[in-house]
C-alpha cells in the first residue's frame, strides 16, 4: 500500500519537475522524488514487501555478498545524522559519513556525473521520507574484500569522479539522454562489461555485462548484438511499457522498468532512446551461424518444435506484448548465453506495469531437459531466423543448474 | 470456535469468470472485495505449463481440474417417484473447482441467445398458442436480447472471440449467421482458420439450402490485447481445449483476461482452498450478514460483508440457497416456491461419417475450431406443422483427436483385439463427427432441492437433481437427428451413424457441463428466484449471478450469457445498488 502511495506521488512528481530546479522546498523534495526514480534508489534499497528505502536484498557481487543500507532519515540505523556532505560525498566520490569507503555495487562512479542540482533535490527528498528503523549490516564480504579500505586502491585504478559535460556537438536531448544514461540511471551499471577487478570496461560501453547470473544484453545501436534493429520509440514504449513489439522485460530489468523507468517523463525516455541510437556497437562481423543441417541444430530444432514453437512462433517471431520475439533479438545473439539458460532451466515472469499488465510467464523446463537438451534448443535458438551465435555447450547449463539449486 | 474476521464491502463466493468480472468491477467502484474460491490457485506457465497440460490422462480422464466427489457429491435420479442416489464420479456434467472454475475447462463456445429465447414464454404464446407450452414451465428472463447487447459485447471484447457478424446493427451480413440478433459492432477478432472436416461440412450444409456460419470462439485466431489491457496470444490448434487449462495464453479464462489486472489492486483479496457453508442471515432472514466458510486448516471463519455475490457454478449457486435459506424452495407438487425452480440441461445427439481415402487429422483441432448451422435452433423456423418447440444448433467442431479416447469405429467393430485395431486405425483420420446441441425447457418434475438422506463431509445435506428428458425435448432432438442425416447423406462417406436422444436421462456418461436454472431471473417473486438485475427477491443484499439464472436453456453453449449477467448484473449494483441499497425492484 505505502509503496503503491508513493509511486503514485512519483507520478505526481513528475510533473512538476519539468519546472526544473526550483528553490521552493516542496517542489525541491518533489523533484527530489523524481530524481530518486530516474536514480532507481528503491531497486536496491528496498527490498522486495520491505519498507521503502530501508535497506534491501542481498546483492551477490563477484566479490561476495553485500546488503545495500537504510537510507531512510532514521538517526540510528539511516543517514538520518549525515549531513548534505556525507551524502554529497557518497553519491559523487564513494566516501560515506566519517570517511567510510562505499563498494561500487553502489554505482558512484556514474552518480558521480549527476549535477549539484539533482544532488541537492535528492537530499532535500530523503531528508523528508519516512524513517525507519533497520539496522543493516551491508559489508558481508569475505576477506581481504571486506576491508573498506581497499577501495582506496580500487578509486585510484577505475574511478576518475567528474561531473558530466554536456557535448557542444550534439543536440540538447542528445545531451539529457547521455546524462540520464551515465548518471543517475546508471544503466552501464549493469549493461557494461566489467573488469577483473569489477570495473566498468568503458571501451566496451553498453555491450553486455553479467551480473547475479543474469545477462543485461547489449543496449548499442549493433545491428547484430545490440538494439540496431528498434527504432527510437520501440525503447521508449519498452522502457515506459516493459513490453514493444519485440521483448518483453524479464528478470532484473523487469524491476528497473515498475521501479524506475515506467515513470520518467516521455521526454526524458526519447532522450534517452535518442542517445542509446547513437551508442556504437562493437561493429564486429556476426559469427557464421551453425549450419541448419549440424547434428546440434537437428536435436534442437527438434526440442524447439515440441517445447518452444507454440509461444515463440515455429520462426521465432513470439507474439506482441507476451512472448518475446527470438529472431535477431540483442540477448540471444549476445555472446553470454547465462539469460537464456537460466529462462529455460528456471522459467520467468516478466514484469508488470499498468500499460502492460499481462505478466505472462515461461515455466520451467529444469525437470523435464537435461543438459545437454537445453545446450542443443538453445543453440538451435542462437543460430536460426538470422540468429548467429556461439553455440551452448551442456556443461554451460550444467554450472547454471548447479548455481540455481544453491 | 468461528474466527471473526474484518468486514468487508463484498464477498464473492468462486472466483472463475463471473467472480472475476464482477470482482474486477466492483473493485473499480472502489469496493473492497474479497473472493472466496474452495479449489486451488492456479496460473497459466505454473498449472498449465506447456511441457505437462496436454496430458490426457491427468486432465481429461483423472479428470485434475474438476470437483470431486470426495469434496461434494450430489445425488440424481430421474423423477420424484425414484429414490436419488450420490454418483460414484462426476460423468454427465464436470464441474470445475480452482480459481477460473468451469472457465479454464471449457472449450471456448462462445454465444449469444436469440431475441426471441429472453422472451420465450411470450414469444411462443403469440406465436403458436398458450397450448403449445402447456406441459413446459419456460419463462421469459425479465431482461432483453436489446439489454444485453452491450454487456454481451463487452464480455467478446474482453475475451478477444474470433466469429464473423451475421447481424451488424439490423444489416444481415455473408458469412455470419443470419439468424442472431442484433450486434452493434464486429467480433474483436475474425474466425479461426478453418480445418478440412467444417470446411466439408459446411459445404454440404450450403448445398442444402443451409446457413454454416464459424462458430464463434474463445481460442483466439490472432493475437489481441484486451481492453484492460492484457496479452494473449494465437491459438496453435493444439486440441487441448476441453478438460484443459491453456499453456499458451490464447483460450479466454479469467486467468488471460482479468486476473492480471485483478490480482493486483489493493481493495482486491483472493482466499483460495476456502469453502463457503452458507451465506448468513441477520435474525430477521431478510439481510445478509457475510458468509461462514472453512480455511485450508480446517479452521471455521465468518466473513462479514455488505453484500454476498454467490459466484458458483450454477448448480452450487442453488445448493448455497437452500442450504442457507434464502428464498422458498420450489415444490414440484405444488409448483410453487423458486429455489430449484426451472432446472434444465441440454439435449444432444452426435452424429459420426465414415469416409474412406480422407485426412481430417482429427488432432489440429481447437475447443470451438469448426462450423454450425443454426437454421434449426431455437425459433429460427416455423413449429407450426411441428409437435415440438425449441431446437438445436448444429455443429462440426472437432475438438479432440486426443491418443486415448478419440477410436471412433463403425458400429460392429469389436471391442478389443486384431480387429479393433485394425478399424481404429482405418478409421482415425477417416471419420467426420458433428452433432446437434439441443435446448432444454423447463417442465415441472425438473428441479433441485436437499437430499434428505445423504450429506456432505461437513453434514450439510447433499443437492439433488431430478431431471429426465422432457418429451418435448426429445421430439424436438429427434427432428434435428433427422435433419442431421440428411446433412450425413450429402456428405457421402460409405457409413453414417446418426445418434438420437432418448428417455432417462444417464448420469454416467459425459453429456454437457450447460445445467441451468435453479435460481432463475424474472419479474415475478412468485416464479423467479432473483429479479431481473440477479438480486434475490428475498434478500436484496444478496445476487445470484451464473447459468442458474437462465429460466430455460437454449441449444448453445452458456458461457456467453453467463459472461453477459455478470456484467449487467456489475452495472445494477454499480449504478443503482450502491446509490440506494435495498430492493431494485418492487415486487
Amino acid at each position: 500500500m505505502k509503496k503503491a502511495a508513493l509511486l503514485a506521488g512519483v507520478v505526481a512528481a513528475a510533473l512538476v519537475s519539468a519546472s526544473g530546479f526550483a528553490s521552493d522546498l516542496f517542489d525541491r523534495i518533489n523533484a527530489g522524488r523524481y530524481k530518486a526514480v530516474l536514480a532507481d534508489c528503491a531497486a536496491c534499497h528496498t527490498k522486495p514487501g520491505g519498507q521503502p528505502f530501508a535497506g534491501g536484498a542481498p546483492l551477490d557481487t563477484p566479490f561476495g555478498k553485500l546488503i545495500p543500507s537504510n537510507i531512510t532519515p532514521d538517526r540510528e540505523t539511516g543517514i538520518g545524522n549525515w549531513s548534505y556532505a556525507d551524502f554529497r560525498g557518497a553519491l559523487k566520490e564513494g566516501v560515506g559519513k566519517g570517511g567510510k569507503r562505499l563498494y561500487p555495487a553502489m554505482p558512484y562512479p556514474a552518480y558521480s556525473a549527476m549535477t549539484e542540482a539533482d544532488i541537492a533535490d535528492l537530499w532535500a527528498y530523503f531528508q523528508k521520507i519516512e524513517p525507519v528503523s533497520n539496522r543493516v549490516v551491508s559489508n558481508q564480504l569475505p576477506f581481504p574484500f571486506s576491508i573498506r579500505t581497499v577501495m582506496i586502491g580500487w578509486n585510484l585504478l577505475n574511478f576518475s569522479p567528474s561531473e558530466f559535460k554536456p557535448d557542444p556537438a550534439k543536440s540538447a536531448e542528445w545531451n539529457r539522454g547521455a546524462y540520464l544514461v551515465n548518471g543517475p540511471a546508471h544503466c552501464g551499471t549493469c549493461h557494461t562489461p566489467k573488469s577483473l577487478l569489477g570495473a566498468d570496461k568503458t571501451d566496451q560501453f553498453l555491450r553486455a555485462g553479467n551480473l547475479q547470473s543474469w545477462v543485461a544484453p547489449d543496449i548499442t545501436n549493433d545491428a547484430h548484438k545490440g538494439i540496431g534493429g528498434w527504432a527510437a520509440e520501440d525503447i521508449v514504449a519498452y522502457l515506459k511499457t516493459g513490453a514493444n513489439r519485440f521483448d518483453i522485460a524479464s528478470g532484473p530489468m523487469s524491476e528497473v522498468v515498475a521501479n524506475s523507468t515506467q515513470y520518467w517523463t516521455d521526454a526524458d525516455l526519447t532522450a534517452v532512446a535518442t542517445y542509446l541510437k547513437d551508442i556504437k556497437g562493437a561493429g564486429t562481423a556476426p559469427p557464421r551461424p551453425l549450419d541448419a543441417g549440424d547434428p546440434l541444430m537437428l536435436a534442437g530444432k527438434a526440442i524447439f518444435v515440441d517445447r518452444c514453437s507454440a509461444c515463440h512462433v515455429s520462426s521465432g517471431e513470439g507474439a506482441p506484448f507476451l512472448f518475446p520475439k527470438l529472431a535477431k533479438a540483442p540477448v540471444v545473439n549476445g555472446d553470454d548465453p547465462t539469460s537464456l539458460i537460466r529462462v529455460v532451466l528456471e522459467g520467468s515472469q516478466a514484469g508488470t506495469t499498468k500499460a502492460r499488465p499481462t505478466t505472462p510467464a515461461m515455466p520451467s523446463f529444469a525437470w523435464n531437459l537435461g543438459d545437454a537438451e537445453v545446450a542443443s534448443v538453445l543453440s538451435y535458438v542462437r543460430n536460426s531466423w538470422g540468429n548467429a551465435a556461439p553455440a551452448v555447450t551442456p556443461a554451460q547449463v550444467k554450472d547454471m543448474r548447479t548455481k540455481l539449486a544453491r | 470456535m468461528v474466527r471473526k474476521l474484518p468486514r468487508k464491502d463484498v464477498v464473492i463466493v468462486g472466483l472463475g469468470w463471473t467472480g472475476a468480472i464482477l470482482a474486477h468491477e466492483l473493485t473499480d467502484a472502489g469496493l473492497d472485495v474479497v473472493a472466496i474460491e474452495r479449489g486451488p490457485w492456479r496460473d497459466t506457465a505454473t498449472d498449465f505449463n506447456v511441457a505437462y497440460a496436454p496430458d490426457e490422462l491427468r486432465y481429461a480422464i483423472r479428470k485434475d481440474l474438476f470437483l470431486q466427489p470426495a469434496q461434494e457429491a450430489m445425488t440424481m435420479r430421474n423423477n420424484i417417484s425414484q429414490t436419488a442416489l450420490p454418483m460414484r464420479d462426476y460423468g454427465s456434467f464436470l464441474p470445475g473447482t480452482g480459481v477460473g472454475g468451469a472457465g479454464t475447462h471449457w472449450n471456448g463456445h462462445t454465444w449469444r441467445f436469440f431475441p426471441s429465447d429472453f422472451v420465450l414464454k411470450t414469444h411462443l404464446t403469440e406465436r403458436y398458442g398458450a397450448g403449445r407450452i402447456a406441459d413446459l414451465t419456460v419463462q421469459d428472463w425479465g431482461v432483453s436480447y436489446d439489454e444485453l447487447e452491450n454487456s454481451f459485447d463487452r464480455f467478446e471484447y474482453l475475451a478477444g472471440i474470433s466469429g464473423k457478424a451475421g447481424n451488424l446493427n439490423g444489416k444481415i451480413e455473408a458469412g455470419g449467421n443470419p439468424f442472431e440478433g442484433p450486434r452493434s459492432r464486429e467480433y474483436p477478432l475474425p474466425p479461426m482458420q478453418m480445418t478440412y472436416a467444417p470446411t466439408l461440412f459446411a459445404e454440404a450444409a450450403r448445398s442444402i439450402g443451409l446457413h454454416p456460419f464459424p462458430t464463434p470462439s474463445a481460442n483466439l485466431s490472432k493475437a489481441y490485447v484486451n481492453p484492460l489491457g492484457i496479452a494473449m496470444g494465437q491459438c496453435t490448434f493444439c486440441g487441448f481445449c476441453e478438460r484443459f487449462g491453456c499453456a499458451n495464453y490464447s483460450k479466454s479464462s479469467a486467468h488471460t483476461t482479468i486476473l492480471p489486472v485483478l490480482m493486483r489492486k489493493s481493495n482486491f483479496e483472493a482466499r483460495t482452498e476456502c469453502e463457503v457453508l452458507k451465506v448468513d442471515l441477520a435474525s430477521d432472514g431478510k439481510t445478509a450478514k457475510g458468509v461462514t466458510y472453512v480455511d485450508v486448516t480446517g479452521e471455521l471463519c465468518e466473513q462479514p460483508a455488505d453484500i454476498v455475490l454467490l459466484n458458483a457454478y450454477g448448480l452450487h449457486n442453488v445448493r448455497l440457497m437452500l442450504l442457507s435459506k434464502i428464498g422458498t424452495p420450489y415444490d414440484p407438487a405444488t409448483g410453487t416456491g423458486t429455489v430449484g425452480r426451472n432446472y434444465a440441461y441440454q439435449t444432444n445427439a452426435s452424429t459420426q461419417v465414415f469416409f474412406e481415402g480422407k485426412n481430417f487429422n482429427p488432432f489440429i483441432a481447437a475447443g470451438a475450431l469448426g462450423q454450425t448451422v443454426d437454421d434449426y435452433n431455437g425459433d429460427a423456423f416455423d413449429h407450426a406443422a411441428l409437435d415440438f418447440v425449441g431446437g438445436a444448433g448444429i455443429n462440426c467442431i472437432p475438438t479432440n483427436g486426443r491418443p486415448i479416447a478419440y477410436r471412433p469405429t463403425p458400429p460392429g467393430t469389436p471391442r478389443w483385439g486384431s480387429a479393433w485395431k485394425k478399424a481404429a486405425k482405418q478409421n482415425y483420420g477417416n471419420t467426420l463427427t458433428f452433432s446437434s446441441q439441443g435446448s432444454s425447457y423447463a417442465a415441472r418434475g425438473n428441479y433441485l432441492d436437499l437430499d434428505p438422506t445423504y450429506k456432505d463431509r461437513f453434514g450439510r445435506p447433499l443437492l439433488r437433481v431430478t431431471f429426465d428428458f422432457p418429451d418435448n425435448d426429445i421430439r424436438m432432438s429427434n427432428w434435428v437427428s433427422d435433419r442431421m442425416q440428411q446433412i450425413a447423406t450429402t456428405l457421402g462417406g460409405k457409413q453414417a451413424v446418426v445418434g438420437r436422444a432418448r428417455k432417462g436421462w444417464n448420469s454416467v456418461p459425459y453429456q454437457s457441463t450447460h445445467n441451468t436454472g435453479g435460481a432463475i431471473m424474472g419479474t415475478d417473486p412468485n416464479t423467479s428466484a432473483v429479479n431481473r438485475h440477479l438480486q434475490s427477491w428475498d434478500v436484496p443484499n444478496v445476487f445470484v449471478v451464473g447459468a442458474s439464472a437462465f429460466p430455460q436453456n437454449a441449444g448453445k453453449n452458456p458461457t456467453g450469457p453467463v459472461g453477459a449477467l455478470a456484467f449487467w448484473a456489475a452495472d445494477a449494483i454499480r449504478n443503482h445498488y450502491l446509490k440506494n441499497p435495498g430492493k431494485l425492484v418492487q415486487a
